[in-house]
């Protein structure tokens, strides 16, 4: 397309400068995640299938492990780690959302506009602050001498410390909800911002009341924001690997500290790769069949 | 008025949880308690003269720095050129090519990372140093270098410029002497923001650092040793300070340039 010759002299402009970001993007990851691919699909001569075949046999990965019979009724399954990590992440997904709605709703509709943005900045804040420290400080407030239970008993609430809170999934979603907080916060109140005030009042001049108000109009409204919202606190958490292996135990480990183990420990890169691969795609179907369904409810709606 | 006051205890709680973590890193930092839990024990600041006999984090520190300003200043000069880029015409495939700048924001880290590690190492057998996590960094901060100079960018009047060019000034005198200027506080903005991102990614600095310890690293390094817990407090408490000092600075340049650029402001740094 560059240089074509229905491209006004602005647009080639523009396109001259838009091609240092891009061309490194290309390099940078468009070329690398091709790479993924490439050596995802080589085996010791050649094309070869033994990865995405290992990424489903063995039990870790994807499938996990059953016991016991349906007859005997005492079957039970250990998911493996794909489906594992992606119940938590969706999980955290809808805790974060669900938590960060109201404070959107609050902000956009009961904060006068001029302090708007303040607002908007003290929630950042904490996003901004290192990271790993935030997870340190999750795991000394969780832990089993932590913050939360060494207060508790020093009022006297309880005898015990709680040991629900930390090395388990709780622990995960609970660190990875606050990580992820500004995230959903952000584009629900934007998606809120948008809708014109008029709508609420004209709908409460026809005789709705302020909850079936927001049902009627404000809810669906914002389902682009909740859409954005769930998308970009979802895809990112699969791919963290800190918060499991610090607040998470044994049992919470999830399928990015695996993909990290075959890169850096086991330097099996092929099955890394593969096991990458089909990460991306779950985390695309999952995503893509949430899209479609948040559409179709809102065309029903119509 | 009492319209919204349950709606507004809960953000108040909300922003307490928030907050929690931040709240509670000076506390343990200046407890003289070598165990984090309550009650405090006392006042004490030898967790943060503990800093100073570590040789292996002040070097870490160095290459933190020198990785954190490189990476600033090559995403915010190739954000400046995808932002007014944006801004200018369109021209076919120009939304997508856009797009593909900004995914890294949306794209899981370990995915990067391995990507990163893959072409870095395997294929281009490049071993790993400070230079490739610059790398790695500059590509995932353009799309927020970006994101904060589209808002200063987008709404600039064109007819400055092309004012200028009619006074006798070419394209490029135009730009430096006429929208350089206005977008100024969007690119100090920018600059701090890449800034703070880099000096804190772990992720893919893991993947890509080899033997070369950055901050986060380091700090993730110190994470199986429970006498070390209270000296991260203290470098923590260091930290918080500085990103929030940073952070000042890049909202008061963010939204000096929102100003300049005649917008009305509707959000925070994101």
């Amino acid at each position: 397309m560059a240089g074509g010759g229905f491209i006004s002299t602005g647009g080639r402009r523009s396109l001259m400068l838009l091609l240092p970001p891009f061309l490194y993007a290309i390099v940078l990851m468009a070329v690398p995640l091709g790479a993924v691919v490439a050596i995802s699909f080589s085996g010791p001569d050649g094309f070869s299938l033994a990865n995405y075949a290992a990424v489903f046999t063995e039990p870790i990965n994807v499938r996990g492990v059953m016991r016991g019979t349906w007859a005997a009724g005492d079957l039970s399954w250990t998911p493996g780690l794909l489906p594992r990590s992606i119940y938590v992440s969706v999980m955290v997904t809808v805790a974060t959302v669900v938590l960060a709605y109201p404070v959107a709703y609050f902000i956009s509709f009961v904060v006068p506009p001029q302090r708007k943005s303040l607002w908007m900045f003290l929630i950042t804040i904490p996003f901004w602050t290192s990271y790993l420290i935030r997870i340190f400080l999750w795991k000394v407030i969780l832990g089993f001498s932590g913050v939360i239970n060494s207060a508790l008993i020093w009022v006297g609430l309880i005898d015990e410390p709680l040991t629900f809170i930390l090395y388990n999934a709780n622990a995960v979603i609970i660190t990875l909800s606050h990580a992820y907080a500004p995230f959903a916060i952000l584009p629900i109140f934007v998606a809120l911002e948008k809708i014109d005030r008029s709508l609420l009042e004209a709908a409460q001049d026809l005789g709705e009341n302020r909850v079936t108000t927001f049902l009627r109009v404000t809810l669906p409204l914002s389902v682009p924001g909740v859409v954005a919202a769930v998308l970009i606190v979802f895809i990112p958490t699969i791919g963290d690997y800190v918060t499991p292996e610090l607040v998470g135990g044994s049992g919470g480990l999830l399928i990015a500290n695996r993909i990290q183990a075959l890169f850096l420990q086991v330097n099996d890169p092929g099955l890394g790769a593969a096991l990458s691969i089909v990460t991306m795609a779950a985390v695309a179907l999952v995503s893509l069949l949430f899209v479609f369904t948040c559409r179709r409810w809102l065309r029903s709606r119509t | 008025m009492t319209k919204g006051w349950g709606l507004r205890i809960y953000a108040l709680i909300y922003l307490l949880f928030l907050f929690a973590p931040i709240i509670l890193l000076p506390m343990f930092a200046f407890n003289s308690g070598k165990i984090i839990a309550f009650p405090l024990q006392g006042f004490s600041t030898t967790w943060f003269e503990q800093l100073w006999t570590r040789t292996e984090l002040h070097r870490a520190v160095q290459n933190s720095l020198i990785i954190a300003v490189s990476v600033a200043a090559i995403s915010t000069v190739l954000g400046i050129c995808a932002a007014r880029a944006g801004a200018l015409d369109d021209y076919p495939f120009k939304r997508s090519m856009i797009g593909l700048v900004m995914l890294p924001l949306v794209l899981p880290e370990i995915i990067l990372a391995v990507a990163l590690l893959v072409i870095i190492a395997k294929v281009l057998g490049i071993a790993p140093s400070v230079w490739t996590i610059i790398m790695a960094h500059v590509l995932i901060c353009t799309p927020y270098a970006t994101a904060i100079l589209n808002g200063a960018f987008q709404n600039l009047d064109k007819s400055f410029e092309e004012a200028a060019m009619d006074l006798g000034e070419n394209r490029w005198g135009a730009f430096r002497l006429v929208t350089l200027p206005l977008v100024m506080p969007g690119i100090i903005s920018a600059f701090l923001i890449a800034f703070i991102i880099s000096l804190d990614e772990f992720i893919i600095a893991f993947f890509l650092s080899g033997n070369v310890t950055t901050l986060p690293v380091y700090i993730y390094g110190l994470r199986r040793q429970s006498d070390d817990l209270p000296i991260i407090m203290a470098l923590g408490t260091i930290l918080v300070t500085m990103s929030v000092a940073l952070l000042i600075v890049a909202e008061f340049f963010r939204r000096r340039g929102m100003r300049r650029a005649g917008i009305k402001d509707s959000g925070g740094l994101l």
